[in-house]
């Protein structure tokens, strides 16, 4: 049998998706970068990114649930469609994220007194490698690298407080810095966020190709313990 | 989905089938089945066509005893009795576990003889009794208010959905304790067939239901439990939530999802 006009359908979802998840790479790459360079340019550039990615998240849900519709999907495939849905939804938000801090880098570009941390280029790295491996676990169903991208949630938290800290200080030290200690809270706030999305990502990308909910610490619990499935 | 999976230690098994093989003269329809059915759960039994599945359902009730070559091989134990033992009444173990068919058959009577058809075979002749029975299991099958004021009636006159549950009323008034069901709405519409996945929800709470079919969205819909076979043997069995979303073989996930064939 030649390949069905499902899977077809399928296939080409699944490549839209991939594509979504490029731009979104790419979006977040552009305003981290556009924090270290302190761009004032950078937010409009980050908004028309945006304005595609949100188009494309419109029409792969349309996709999705037409195919839910039409075809009643079962086992894997609907546990790809359902995460699929899912998954666009935080890719969506992850590029509401970047626009966000590239909208930072303009304020933070009228301030050329303050510096920016030396955390949050690391904290970006490691946003971004996150979401990097959490969209490669969502392609090959990799769950190792997956699992791995979990226990990297941490340690963005724990910088995320460890900035939130250190911006307090100088905010009480010197009032004129208030103004863009809050701009730095915000991108550590919106780097932790997309590192949250990348983790919800990761977990999705364990459910599509295994079966298996790890999210919540579901995983810990008795009932859990089933068989893998087929993949 | 309506499966409510109570605590697993508190259901019991209503039917255990152990190593169960079936041959037709030298063909074999059944290899080492095992599966359990629990009391008052729907299992649904699934696969293509010639996978064994209608076999295994009459295995339940000894219809296979009706066609001439059967062998059959390994246990069905009905409430812990094995209903292949010599000491068995074939009868009275067709009465503990009626089958409803793919298209209704009621007999070319009223709707009224039809109802207490078993029972008078059986020997009933209180009249008051009979009109209490047939009442009862019309009214179970969702057919005493539009059908009270014509029980004279030729049942063959009713539409199919109406002859499907009066089969069904004519089965529960010898008052069974499991409805083996081989596809029973394949020759109905839509509509029809969502009234009888009503009624099968509705008689779970009283009785044990097991059901063949082919579509695969109605297993999926009305069953607690499923069981994928393919080419006589019980591929996977398990909760029909796990096997629609997360099958652990395969086979059952190339057939649940289409790919199959």
């Amino acid at each position: 049998m030649d390949k069905r006009h499902f899977d077809v359908e399928l296939d080409q979802l699944r490549q839209k998706l991939v594509m979504m998840a490029t731009k979104v790479e790419i979006l977040i790459n552009h305003s981290i970068e556009a924090i270290r360079k302190r761009d004032a340019a950078a937010a409009e550039t980050a908004l028309a990114m945006d304005k595609e990615i949100d188009r494309m998240e419109i029409e792969i849900e349309e996709a999705a649930i037409s195919l839910i519709a039409r075809y009643q999907p079962a086992a894997g495939d609907l546990r790809f469609l359902v995460g699929a849905i899912k998954i666009n939804n935080d890719l969506e938000r992850i590029g509401d994220h970047g626009v966000n801090i590239a909208q930072s880098a303009a304020l933070l570009a009228g301030r050329p007194d303050v510096k920016v941390l030396a955390d949050i280029p690391w904290m970006a790295g490691l946003a971004v490698s996150m979401l990097k491996d959490s969209l490669d676990s969502f392609i090959s169903g990799d769950s190792e690298k997956a699992r791995e991208v979990c226990t990297r949630d941490d340690q963005v938290d724990e910088l995320k407080d460890q900035i939130l800290r250190i911006v307090l200080t100088f905010m009480m030290e010197k009032p004129d810095f208030i103004s863009s200690g809050m701009t730095l809270i915000l991108v550590a706030r919106n780097l932790e966020r997309i590192a949250d999305l990348a983790t919800d990502i990761s977990e999705e990308a364990i459910y599509i190709h295994h079966g298996k909910v790890i999210k919540h610490g579901a995983e810990q619990q008795p009932e859990a313990s089933g068989q893998d499935v087929v993949s | 989905m309506t499966g409510t999976h109570q605590d697993a230690s508190i259901i019991s098994n209503k039917i255990e089938i152990n190593s169960l093989d079936l041959f037709y003269g030298q063909f074999q329809a059944l290899k080492l089945v095992d599966m359990s059915v629990q009391e008052n759960m729907i299992t649904a039994l699934i696969g293509p066509s010639g996978c064994g599945k209608s076999t295994l359902l009459r295995c339940l009730n000894r219809m296979n005893d009706l066609i001439p070559g059967v062998r059959v091989k390994g246990k069905v134990l009905l409430d812990d009795s094995d209903i292949y033992d010599t000491s068995i009444e074939v009868a009275e173990l067709r009465k503990r576990v009626g089958m409803v068919f793919q298209r209704p058959n009621p007999f070319p009577l009223s709707i009224y003889d039809n109802v207490v058809y078993g029972l008078r075979v059986a020997g009933m002749r209180n009249a008051t009794r009979l009109k209490e029975i047939a009442e009862q299991s019309l009214r179970a099958a969702w057919l005493w208010d539009p059908l009270k004021a014509k029980l004279n009636h030729p049942a063959l006159e009713l539409p199919l959905d109406q002859q499907q549950r009066l089969c069904v009323a004519r089965l529960l008034a010898v008052q069974p304790e499991v409805i083996l069901m081989d596809e029973p709405c394949s020759a109905l519409d839509p509509i029809a067939t969502m009234k009888i996945e009503e009624l099968m929800l509705e008689l779970k709470k009283k009785y044990t239901i097991v059901i063949v079919t082919h579509n695969m969205q109605q297993a999926a819909r009305v069953s607690d439990f499923t069981g994928y076979m393919l080419l006589g043997e019980m591929i996977e069995f398990g909760q029909t939530n796990d096997v629609f979303t997360k099958p652990t073989k395969k086979l059952t996930e190339d057939y649940i999802t289409g790919k199959y064939g």
